[in-house]
């Protein structure tokens, strides 16, 4: 081979080499972190309710049933854009939705739902945000899928969109449905 | 001579406060350390992890408000008497290995680990093979000017 072409052959490998990464970049997020806890039972919590405090939620009283949780908070600002998608297709999801609320003062976070409505059947409060690291939160907002074992199995960081809603989060209630948990 | 002299020192001194500057910007958070080995073993333990929010910071240096409370999870567990090993588990646990700025060696991160071996060995086969290949041109002789040595 002539020698005269390895500076180009060289080059068009860096080139090839980095094309890849711009493309690898775009298609999967590195920011996002894979949570380990998918496949494996939701962490246990017992918390208390946003607007009944004297009262609490824990796992036991939701097993047998799947659920989604949600983790937002007034703060977050993507929750903003996540939270018309919940309003419009929570309800045909046929699951309870629990609001996890995350890091928040319970009067803002009151005052969010009643100014931009509330999707959940029951939101829980987590202000010290210790329960969030059970579960791995690292921001929000953030959902989990559990199905009626208790087990997580989907977990979305970042706003649930329409997209998500039919291609992540139906099939594999459908699926669910079908293993009868 | 003197005060260039002096003025080294000076400089060294500097240099030497700038550096220290992050160590002390570090410690964000009051934590009721019991001793000064404790402090240092928290620090380095922190150092090792990974902020989930802002990932290009340890969990010792970053500001975040998930860090803080990381970092006081961490002291906890310290104080619970758990060794440096079963607090990285816990949070691996919840984080994956993503939390570790020292990832583990196993089948995934095997390229991770051997990939600057395998580049090493492929630079030093190119380097032998060059070195080879010029000392076969004879010493006294200039070497030929051949049309592919123009560019």
């Amino acid at each position: 081979m002539n020698s005269r072409y390895v500076p180009l052959i060289g080059f068009a490998l860096v080139a090839g080499l980095l094309g890849f990464g711009i493309h690898y970049m775009r298609n999967n997020s590195m920011n996002e972190v894979p949570s380990p806890l998918i496949g494996k039972p939701a962490p246990a919590f017992d918390l208390p309710l946003l607007d009944q405090p004297d009262k609490r939620l824990s796992n036991a009283d939701l097993s047998g049933k799947p659920y989604l949780l949600n983790v937002f908070a007034s703060w977050c600002f993507a929750c903003r854009d996540e939270h018309p998608v919940l309003m419009a297709e929570g309800k045909a999801l046929g699951i309870p939705i629990i609001g996890f609320n995350y890091k928040d003062e319970p009067d803002d976070a009151k005052r969010w739902l009643s100014q931009f409505g509330d999707p959940y059947s029951v939101v829980i409060a987590d202000r010290e945000g210790r329960v969030a690291i059970d579960f791995g939160v690292y921001g929000a907002p953030e959902s989990f899928l559990v199905d009626g074992k208790g087990i997580i199995r989907y977990k979305r960081i970042g706003a649930i969109t329409p997209e998500i809603v039919a291609f992540e989060l139906k099939p594999r209630l459908a699926a669910m449905k079908e293993e009868g948990s | 001579m003197i005060s260039c002299k002096r003025f080294h020192a000076l400089a060294a001194m500097v240099i030497a406060v700038a550096l220290l500057l992050p160590i002390v910007a570090s410690a964000i958070d009051v934590l009721p350390f019991k001793d000064h080995a404790e402090e240092q073993r928290f620090q380095n333990l922190t150092r090792q992890l990974r902020c989930l929010v802002c990932q290009n910071e340890s969990l010792a240096d970053s500001s975040a408000d998930l860090a803080k409370d990381l970092r006081l999870e961490v002291f906890e567990q310290m104080q619970q008497g758990k060794n440096d090993d079963e607090i990285k588990k816990y949070l691996t646990a919840r984080y994956s290995d993503f939390v570790l700025y020292n990832p583990p060696l196993r089948g995934s991160t095997a390229l991770l680990w051997f990939a600057p071996l395998i580049l090493l060995l492929i630079g030093s086969f190119v380097v032998y093979r060059i070195v080879r290949r010029r000392a076969a041109v004879p010493r006294n002789q200039p070497p030929a000017a051949s049309s592919e040595d123009d560019w």
